[in-house]
């Protein structure tokens, strides 16, 4: 602690270098933490996902549908206890890039499968007994500043026209990756009114007996619809969820292909910064050992420079990035739970000291080994 | 009493058999061969000798900083060449004051940091650290120089603020490598001032490497430096024994 104002003025000696370095933390850690802000919201869902659930949909893809009269003969398979399904709507409001999740539900049975949203019984009852009525999430109540009563007017893209549907319930969860912006209204209505796919549903969620026999009662139902015209696809909710957003490509490894780069970039430019630090104080590394520090307090004075650097650097782009997601989800809906949670701007942390201290660890070792008799001859 | 023979008992300083070789590419360089040294608490030496003839490596090795090839060299009762790592660090730090050519004050820290960092690694407190930095810097004159930065401050002075370095943990012996060897004439006669000083009053067994007579003139005894041993030089300024003799 005595040696902190030596790290603080060697690192003012080249400003412009510290400034670089520090500022390359600040990069790295804003991106870290945006892409892991991006991960997680691609996943959300995926921690959630209870494997007491399961996902059905159809085989060929996510977008080819399933028949509806599936949830009997799912009912009447072993593990299965409750069935409901839902469509994708894709309808958004007023302009394209005001898109937001929205889904026609199997209202009777949703609830029963989808205990963790919280409605007060008049507000469902509402909802319930209102054909056109829909469910709104209070991220897209505040969003538009909706509120119950409203009408609000969708405009379809997968079928045509215009959506008028009344606002009767907003759901409650204390789940904050529940929480992203979306809308769900009644199956029923979506079906009389589209043209095409009558009869059809997206996917079944199926609630199973005991999450053991998660992947027995997954390959009853593939069997029991196998060879038919409408094959299905069983997996978690999580596997399902990941296939939602593959439907984008590989995110995931492209996340992670791009913050390794950075990781290893980071550390070049840190690691170089401070060999050349501790190649130009040669000399004044040797006087300090000569009036008696010891190697670890050499090793350590390097490294507290190295982490230093991370650590400013590391804590201002994590900073920004915190900033930058507390504006919301940029794509408008696409990153539904646009959020950088306090998990991850640990792991960024963590991660910065790592890389400063993995950069400082050689610079430190050579100016520990560093043989006075040697040093001195060169100043 | 300062003896080259090897025959003294109970010195400060006891050097015994001192060789130290130098592995350049393929030849090896017999730097010390079989040196002797016996001195007093107290003693001021002057060392003289060619270039090369090995002054800064003998130095070295009496600060610890180097290893002997073979030989023996005791400081206060400790074998230096048993230490090593941490414990040879701690010893450095107690006993011995390092006085270069070139100062090597750190550019980044005021006079009055660069002084304090030896203290630094002591238990004193800062107010302790800050009397012995004050009492230190007055000594050499320029106390009113603390907070000027080396770039601020002539060769003479950086030399003195390195002094003033070198003394402030009050170590048993201090060692100076040419300390004047890069000052002009009036410059290096104060430095010289100062190290007499240091010698008359406050006790201090110093070594003084130089290149010029006038400074060795100030130590009480000049032993010279030729093909690896040392010399004493009588009273008259001859050698006692020169190297042609031994060979005879
Ligand atoms: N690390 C080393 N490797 C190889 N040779 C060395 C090394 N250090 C010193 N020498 C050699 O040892 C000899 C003595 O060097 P030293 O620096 O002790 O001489 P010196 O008497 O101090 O000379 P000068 O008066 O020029 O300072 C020289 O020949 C030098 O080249
Ligand atoms: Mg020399």
């Amino acid at each position: 602690m005595k040696f902190l104002h030596l790290v603080i003025v060697n690192l003012r000696r080249k400003k412009t270098r510290t400034a670089l370095t520090i500022g390359s933390f600040t990069v790295a850690l804003f991106l870290f933490g945006i892409l892991a802000t991006i991960k997680s919201a691609l996943g959300s869902g995926v921690d959630v996902a209870g494997a007491d659930r399961l996902v059905v949909r159809n085989r060929v893809s996510l977008i080819q549908p399933l028949p509806i009269a599936y949830r009997d003969q799912i009912l009447r398979l072993p593990h299965v206890e409750e069935a409901t399904f839902a469509t994708w709507f894709g309808g958004y409001y007023q302009d394209m890039k005001n898109f937001f999740p929205n889904f026609a539900i199997d209202v009777p049975n949703w609830r029963r499968v989808y205990p963790e949203y919280k409605f007060s019984d008049e507000e469902w009852r509402a909802f319930a007994e209102d054909r056109e009525g829909c469910v709104i999430s209070p991220p897209l109540a505040k969003r538009f500043g909706w509120k119950i009563g409203d009408r609000i007017p969708l405009e379809a893209t997968i079928w045509t026209g215009t959506w008028e549907l009344n606002v009767r319930a907003i759901y409650e969860t204390d789940r904050r990756e529940l929480t992203s912006p979306e809308l769900w209204f009644h199956y029923e209505y979506l079906d009389e009114r589209r043209s095409f796919w009558k009869g059809f549903v997206g996917w079944y969620t199926v609630k199973i007996d005991d999450p053991a026999s998660a992947v027995a009662a997954a390959a009853a139902i593939d069997d029991r619809f196998a060879n038919s015209p409408y094959e299905t696809k069983t997996e978690t909710e999580k596997a399902f969820a990941a296939g939602f957003a593959n439907q984008i490509g590989n995110i995931r490894l492209l996340i992670l292909s791009i913050g390794s780069v950075v990781f290893f970039t980071l550390l070049l430019v840190t690691g170089n910064a401070m060999a050349s630090a501790v190649r130009e104080r040669t000399g004044e590394l040797a006087v300090l050992k000569t009036i008696g520090m010891n190697d670890p307090t050499v090793l350590s004075l390097v490294m507290a420079e190295a982490i230093a650097v991370a650590a400013v650097g590391g804590g201002a782009g994590l900073v920004l990035a915190k900033l930058f997601t507390l504006r919301g989800d940029p794509t408008g809906g696409m990153l539904a739970n646009f959020y950088l949670s306090p998990r991850n701007l640990a792991l960024g942390f963590a991660l910065a000291l790592a890389a400063g201290a993995a950069a400082g660890i050689l610079p430190a070792l050579g100016a520990m080994r560093l043989r006075i008799v040697d040093a001195l001859r060169r100043v | 009493m300062v003896r080259v023979d090897g025959k003294g008992t109970g010195a400060l300083v006891e050097i015994r058999s001192l060789d130290k070789k130098y592995r350049r590419g393929g030849e090896e360089i017999d730097v010390l061969r079989g040196l002797n040294l016996d001195v007093d608490q107290g003693e001021f030496i002057a060392f003289m000798g060619p270039s090369g003839s090995g002054k800064t490596t003998l130095l070295n090795l009496m600060g610890g900083l180097d290893v002997p090839t073979a030989g023996t060299i005791r400081v206060a009762g400790d074998e230096i060449g048993a230490l090593s790592g941490r414990r040879l660090a701690a010893w450095r730090a107690r006993h011995i004051g390092f006085i270069f050519q070139m100062y090597n004050l750190i550019p980044v820290l005021t006079a009055f940091q660069n002084v304090q960092l030896p203290l630094l690694l002591t238990g004193l407190s800062k107010s302790e650290r800050g009397d012995h930095v004050e009492a230190a810097l007055d000594l050499v004159g320029l106390a009113d120089r603390r907070h000027h930065y080396p770039r601020q401050l002539s060769g003479g002075q950086e030399q003195r603020v390195a002094i003033a370095r070198a003394i402030v943990a009050d170590p048993t012996i201090l060692l100076c490598d040419e300390p004047t060897g890069d000052l002009d004439r009036a410059s290096g006669d104060e430095i010289l001032d100062i190290i007499s000083r240091l010698s008359r009053e406050f006790k201090k067994t110093i070594f003084l490497v130089t290149h010029d007579p006038v400074a060795a003139e100030r130590a009480g005894t000049l032993l010279h430096l030729d093909k690896g041993t040392l010399l004493e030089c009588a009273a008259d300024g001859r050698f006692a024994c020169t190297p042609e003799d031994r060979a005879r």
